[in-house]
Parts: C-alpha cells; sequence; structure tokens
C-alpha cells in the first residue's frame, strides 16, 4: 500500500517534470536556454518515472533494469547537451537580442579548435621572482 | 489508484509530447530541431515506463534502455555532422 502511494507521487513528479521541460522548449527564447530547459527536467523526469517502475514492481530485475536506464541518461543526457551545444554554438546559431555577454566571444581560434589566452596574458615576460636558476659562472 | 494516475501521466506526457512537436515544428534552426527530437526521445522513455506499469510486462523496460542508447547515438552524429560543416546556415 505504502510502496503504490510511493510510486504514484514519484510518476506524478516526473510526468510534471517532462510537461516543464516541453513548456521551457516552447516558450524560452534561445537555443541554449532551451537546452537548458529540455536537458535538466527531461533527464530528471524520466529518471523518476524509470525509479517508480522500479518501486511499483518492486523485483530484482525490474529494479535493476530500470536503475540501468536512469543511470544511462544520467550519464549521456549532459555529454550530449554538451556536444549539440557546442555544435550549435560554432555553426552560428543566433542567441537572444538581450544577452548581456557572451565569455567565449573571441577567445576561441574556430580553425585550430584550441582556447587563444586573452590579450592581457599575450606577450607578457617570464616572471621574475629571484629564483631564475643561474648558470654558476659566478 | 495507480491505474488513474497512470491515466493522469499519459495526459500530462502528450501534452508535454504536442508542445515540444510545436517547437519542433517551429524551431529557427536545425539543433534546435536535434534538441527537440532528443527530448522527444526522452518522453517516449516516459510513456514506455508508463506503459510498463499499465500493463504489467516488465519486458518493455528493455525497449526504453535501446531507445535511449539510439537517442544519444543519433545526438552526438548529429552535433558532429552539424560541426564538422554539413549545413552551415539553415533556412
Amino acid at each position: 500500500m505504502m510502496t503504490e502511494w510511493i510510486a504514484a507521487g514519484l510518476l506524478l513528479t516526473g510526468a510534471l517534470f517532462m510537461l516543464l521541460a516541453g513548456l521551457g522548449a516552447l516558450r524560452m527564447p534561445d537555443l541554449l536556454m532551451r537546452m537548458h530547459a529540455t536537458t535538466k527536467a527531461g533527464a530528471l523526469g524520466s529518471g523518476l518515472i524509470m525509479i517508480a517502475v522500479a518501486v511499483h514492481f518492486g523485483e530484482t530485475g525490474v529494479t535493476a533494469r530500470a536503475l540501468a536506464a536512469t543511470l544511462f541518461i544520467m550519464l549521456t543526457s549532459p555529454v550530449a547537451a554538451h556536444v549539440l551545444a557546442r555544435a550549435g554554438y560554432f555553426t552560428g546559431v543566433p542567441m537572444w537580442s538581450k544577452i548581456v555577454r557572451d565569455e567565449l566571444k573571441g577567445k576561441y581560434d574556430e580553425d585550430t579548435h584550441t582556447l587563444a589566452a586573452p590579450q592581457r596574458y599575450r606577450n607578457k615576460p617570464p616572471a621574475d621572482d629571484g629564483k631564475a636558476p643561474d648558470d654558476g659562472a659566478g | 489508484m495507480m491505474d488513474v494516475v497512470v491515466w493522469i501521466g499519459f495526459i500530462i506526457l502528450c501534452l508535454a509530447l504536442v508542445v515540444t512537436f510545436i517547437r519542433l515544428v517551429l524551431g529557427p534552426t536545425l539543433p534546435d530541431r536535434v534538441v527537440m527530437l532528443e527530448l522527444m526521445a526522452l518522453l517516449t522513455m516516459a510513456f514506455i515506463g508508463l506503459y510498463t506499469i499499465q500493463s504489467g510486462h516488465s519486458a518493455f523496460l528493455d525497449v526504453a534502455l535501446v531507445l535511449a542508447l539510439t537517442a544519444f547515438l543519433a545526438a552526438v552524429g548529429f552535433a558532429r555532422y552539424l560541426e564538422k560543416g554539413g549545413h552551415r546556415d539553415d533556412d
């Protein structure tokens, strides 16, 4: 009886999180903000529903498979979001018009795919802290 | 009680799927649509979970695992395709 209530609560919470992910995907103005809504809320919602399945059945095999599915979602969803956001950023998907700051702008070489140092760190002489190795010539 | 809760869950997930599909059609760029397809895969996994509870056959969970695997591979493949210069301007 108690497990039924717990499973029902987990299931409803998961379904509401999935609805939240869909609403965020519809209403957010920007690719990165949409991913912010869908990735986290979607992974949490489907994970909660899988845990609800495990609680509802209460068998070892079902629990193992449901937890494996949850773990897989929790592992792969951030990786997929990272890869997609990276691809979207470098293909020039427009950002929201009211965005305040783009920290990566001008600091990334799109040809070599390496981070360039900011301007204030370039051509700086090595720090002279009095510990420079001498050559022993006296 | 579980039957009623599962039906309420189905209704909520249907609403989420409709909303996601609207953004999939509207989505101005290709990465938007890929993100929405990934969310639809997650929604389908949730549907499978609900149907597992409703039907009582736990074998459907394997379908959910395989679906998660293919959705992840599809997302990574799409991202590589985008980043390696397959589809620069989307219009």
